[in-house]
């Protein structure tokens, strides 16, 4: 058991350093006061311990200057952390603008991966060295909450809506993955690794996959299985809006108000499209709940996020196969 | 100094037999009733955390099944959540000294106060009941959908023993307010009252603003489970985020439910034993102000990884800081106290100097929770169990050891053993640091909290917290065993062993049903020890 007694987690993420020198900071200032308390008590129950039964301390009530004192400054070193730890969670909370996405579901008791090209992972996932990662992920189920603490970073996975994290893996290696969010008997049993290869070892794992479509073209036939084709043609003659361009654009509702497309409205507008119903379109959409899993529907939100009007940069074939694109698609 | 003997009359031999216990409408009988179910809590809870660091001394999950430590810790939280940390300094010591130390006969609500103990127990019977049937396995936060929609164990039963015990506390709250507004002794100004009351009032102000808030969160989990109707399920067109934060709406304020009547004991003891004036009274009496306000809106600095916008949580993060500025001020005034003071190392001081350290430890080591990047690390990790036991074990247990010890003469008129209870306090404070103290590590290297079993690297430092924990255990049966004994066999402890201010030191040990023979007129702070002569009476 005392094989491997580490004190400290591995860095291998360029987050991990920002997060641990913040943690050291705090390590310092703790064991400061901690001491510093703790001397002064030691200090004052021996010199001024009492003589004869009898004594009496001296009439001390009090001093503005040092209550004072002790409320400014302890409240100028809670600014400076204040500050500190709201600066790394901003970066914790915006990704780079490109980004390796990859789709994460967790479900009682597992994690499962999705690679854009395809693979498919469970309790296990590979990303590369030296290029941000970002995971999109929900819940089948209760909450569960994806942590790396090599990488330092953890979020919730919330079912019924999408989270993200991300990170930048900066040594080779293999880390834990674990559920930290309790969510029943095999909580403790949810966990991995990840795999941070060089980027030419992640290259030939991604390639020795087993030539699986692509998330995008597996999306593609769910959308013609689902029929979702014939209203929702491309030049937006269908009774559907036409998806192409969809992504991240800005969308014009039948009460007037105007929302992002992003994942979570895709998502809503598939399960509940009702909800938020396209001007210029009747709302004659039935609901997908119970028609489309957790995972069909990413590679619905996937294949959607690919209709790019033609000419657009990065723009794919819509069946385009993992070959072709090799990962190499980024976030807009 | 001749010898006290035990007065002839008391509230204790006043009269006897079950009735006049379980009928009674003085404070005192009723704090006594309170130590001996709260007691009976404590130990219930404790026995779960035996058995969970039993588990945890080895990486594989091999004692019990998944599904047994699940539910372990989870009624380890409840019981010492519920039914031990809140009721205990404020149920036992508060019942039995607001009235005594502002020179009152009873509280304002003599049949309310033994009304709130029944509601207590009703709602223990109910926890109690659903641990026998088969017990629950959500964590103490009942987290949704999670206790709405895929725990198949007791939880209705136990939420409703969360909803009723919620009575107890709110109507407890609500006679302190009240007994400390209208019932002081005439020339105690709110400025002369001992801290013990100030805390108590801030700690009461939360229980009636906090409390209705939990009993409503609850009581929506049971509609959700019970009916489906969808408020928190997802599934159901609910919303799993809002239970948190009307869960941590009440979840943190009952925080310093538990951690504010201990600084009030913290102050009498510190005060007593280095024979001085609190130092910056008024400083220590806002605080605990201050802390019952800004208490109630920094509850979503439990959420920092649930999804919650960038800008909510650098207003929570920020207010989570302005909050430990208070105890800051606290802990620097006792310490200030203590120079140039007369200092008699009896074991209540020595609790409360383990009170001090481990509060400054816990308390610090709460920024690294406050800062959000870091949080994001050790959020859900074994540091947030190492924090919240150094406030809740480290703080609040060693302040109502260090009340006990201090008060015990005055509520059974017999001295405890003193040698002993030093050794228990020694005890406590080496167990305690060796349970919790490897625990920051283990949460700082990732392991998640909640975890049946573990990665072997985890090992040594969970070996050495359940070391720990055994020499912790031992350190609380030790006061258990002598205070027993001194019941019988205590020395009597007369009036006023500590020669301490304070009107409850005024009248007899174990004072008469009524307090006081004749209402007590009252001229000065209530720290005036330089001042006095001292006297042992």
């Amino acid at each position: 058991m005392w094989s491997g007694f580490p004190l400290f987690p591995e860095q291998a993420s360029t987050l991990a350093s920002e997060v641990d020198h913040l943690y050291f900071f705090l390590v310092a200032l703790t064991a400061f006061f901690s001491i510093l308390i703790a001397t002064l008590i030691v200090v004052f129950a021996i010199r001024y311990h009492r003589r004869n039964p009898a004594a009496v301390g001296a009439p001390i009530t009090g001093s503005l200057p040092l209550e004072l004192m002790w409320s400014i400054i302890p409240f100028g070193i809670s600014m400076v952390i204040f500050t500190w730890g709201a600066t790394v969670y901003f970066n914790m909370a915006r990704p780079p603008d490109e980004t390796l996405e990859i789709y994460s579901v967790g479900k009682r008791w597992m994690w499962k991966f999705q690679h854009i090209d395809g693979q498919r992972e469970i309790n296990e996932l590979h990303v590369p060295i030296g290029r941000p990662v970002k995971i999109t992920m929900t819940s089948e189920d209760v909450i569960h909450s994806l942590y790396f603490p090599a990488f330092r970073v953890k979020a919730d996975v919330i079912p019924g809506r999408y989270s993200t994290v991300w990170f930048n893996a900066n040594k080779a290696g293999e880390y834990h993955l674990f559920c930290a969010e309790y969510c029943g008997t095999k909580h403790s049993g949810m966990i991995g690794r990840v795999v941070v290869m060089e980027p030419a070892a992640y290259q030939a794992w991604l390639s020795g996959g087993t030539g699986e479509m692509s998330l995008a073209a597996r999306g593609q036939r769910l959308f013609e299985e689902l029929a979702c084709h014939t209203c929702h043609l491309p030049d937006g003659s269908g009774k559907g809006p036409s998806l192409v361009g969809l992504f991240g654009s800005q969308v014009k509702l039948a009460d007037g108000s105007v929302v992002t497309a992003d994942e979570s409205y895709i998502r809503e507008s598939i399960l509940n499209p009702q909800a938020k119903t396209t001007a210029g379109f009747q709302p004659l959409m039935p609901t997908f709940q119970g028609l489309v899993n957790e995972e069909g529907l990413l590679a619905l939100l996937e294949y959607i996020k690919s209709l790019q009007p033609a000419g657009a940069p990065g723009a794919p074939a819509a069946a385009s196969t993992g070959v072709e694109t090799q990962g190499e698609r980024t976030s807009q | 100094m001749t010898t006290p003997l035990l007065p002839r009359e008391h509230y204790l031999n006043v009269r006897y037999g079950i009735k006049s216990w379980l009928l009674t409408k003085d404070h005192k009988r009723i704090a006594l009733l309170y130590l001996i179910t709260v007691t009976g809590f404590f130990f219930l809870g404790g026995a779960f955390a035996v058995l969970i660091r039993l588990e945890l001394a080895t990486p594989a999950g091999d004692l019990l099944s998944s599904d047994t430590y699940n539910k372990m810790f989870t009624m380890h939280g409840v019981i010492m959540v519920f039914f031990f940390l809140i009721p205990s300094i404020p149920a036992i010591l508060g019942n039995f000294l607001v009235p005594m130390m502002i020179g009152a006969k009873d509280l304002a609500f003599p049949r309310i106060n033994l009304l709130s103990w029944y509601i207590y127990i009703l709602g223990g019977i109910f926890t109690l009941w659903a641990v026998i049937v088969g017990g629950v396995d959500t964590g103490w936060t009942f987290y949704t959908p999670y206790s709405t929609a895929a725990s198949n164990t007791n939880v209705v039963a136990t939420g409703l023993g969360v909803f009723i015990t919620g009575f107890s506390s709110i109507l407890t709250g609500l006679n302190f307010i009240v007994t400390i507004h209208r019932m002081r002794a005439p020339g105690l100004t709110w400025f002369r009252l001992p801290l013990f009351i100030w805390a108590h009032y801030a700690t009461s102000l939360i229980q009636v603003l906090g409390t209705p808030v939990i009993a409503i969160t609850v009581l929506l989990v049971a509609l959700e489970r019970t009916f489906r109707i969808g408020i928190f399920d997802p599934a159901l067109g609910g919303d799993p985020v809002l239970f948190q934060h009307l869960f941590w709406f009440y979840s943190h304020p009952a925080v310093y439910i538990m951690i504010l009547p201990a600084m009030g004991v913290v102050s009498e003891v510190v005060a007593c034993f280095s024979r001085k004036n609190v130092f910056g009274y008024s400083f220590v009496a806002f605080s605990s102000l201050a802390i019952a306000v800004f208490g109630f809106l920094v509850w979503a600095h439990h959420m920092f990884v649930a999804g919650i916008s960038v800008y909510a949580a650098m207003v929570f993060s920020f207010l989570s800081f302005a909050v430990a500025i208070p105890s800051a001020v606290k802990v620097f005034n006792w310490t200030a106290t203590l120079y140039r003071g007369a200092i008699w190392w009896q074991a209540p001081l020595l609790f409360v100097f383990g009170f001090i350290g481990l509060f400054t430890i816990g308390g610090l080591t709460g920024l690294f929770l406050a800062s959000l990047g870091l949080d994001v690390h050790v959020h859900d990790t074994y540091f947030v169990v190492a924090h919240f036991h150094y406030i809740m074990v480290g703080g609040a247990i060693m302040g109502y050891m260090a009340g006990l010890h201090f008060w015990w003469p005055k509520m059974f008129g017999r001295m405890y053993p003193e040698p002993w209870a030093k050794f228990a306090a020694l005890v406590v404070f080496v167990g305690f640091n060796l349970t919790f103290l490897p625990q920051f590590i283990l949460g700082y290297m990732g392991m998640p909290r909640r975890y049946h079993a573990y990665p072997e690297e985890f090992q040594v430092l969970n070996v050495m917290s359940s070391a720990g924990a055994t020499i912790l255990g031992v350190g609380y049966l030790i006061p258990m065993i002598y205070f027993i004994w001194s019941l019988r066999y205590g020395r009597a402890a007369g009036p006023n062993p500590w020669g301490a201010t304070g009107l409850e030191w005024t009248t007899q040990s174990p004072p008469l049903t009524e307090n006081f023979p004749v209402t007590p007129v009252v001229a000065e702070g209530a720290y005036e020890y330089s001042k006095r002569e001292m006297r042992v009476v």
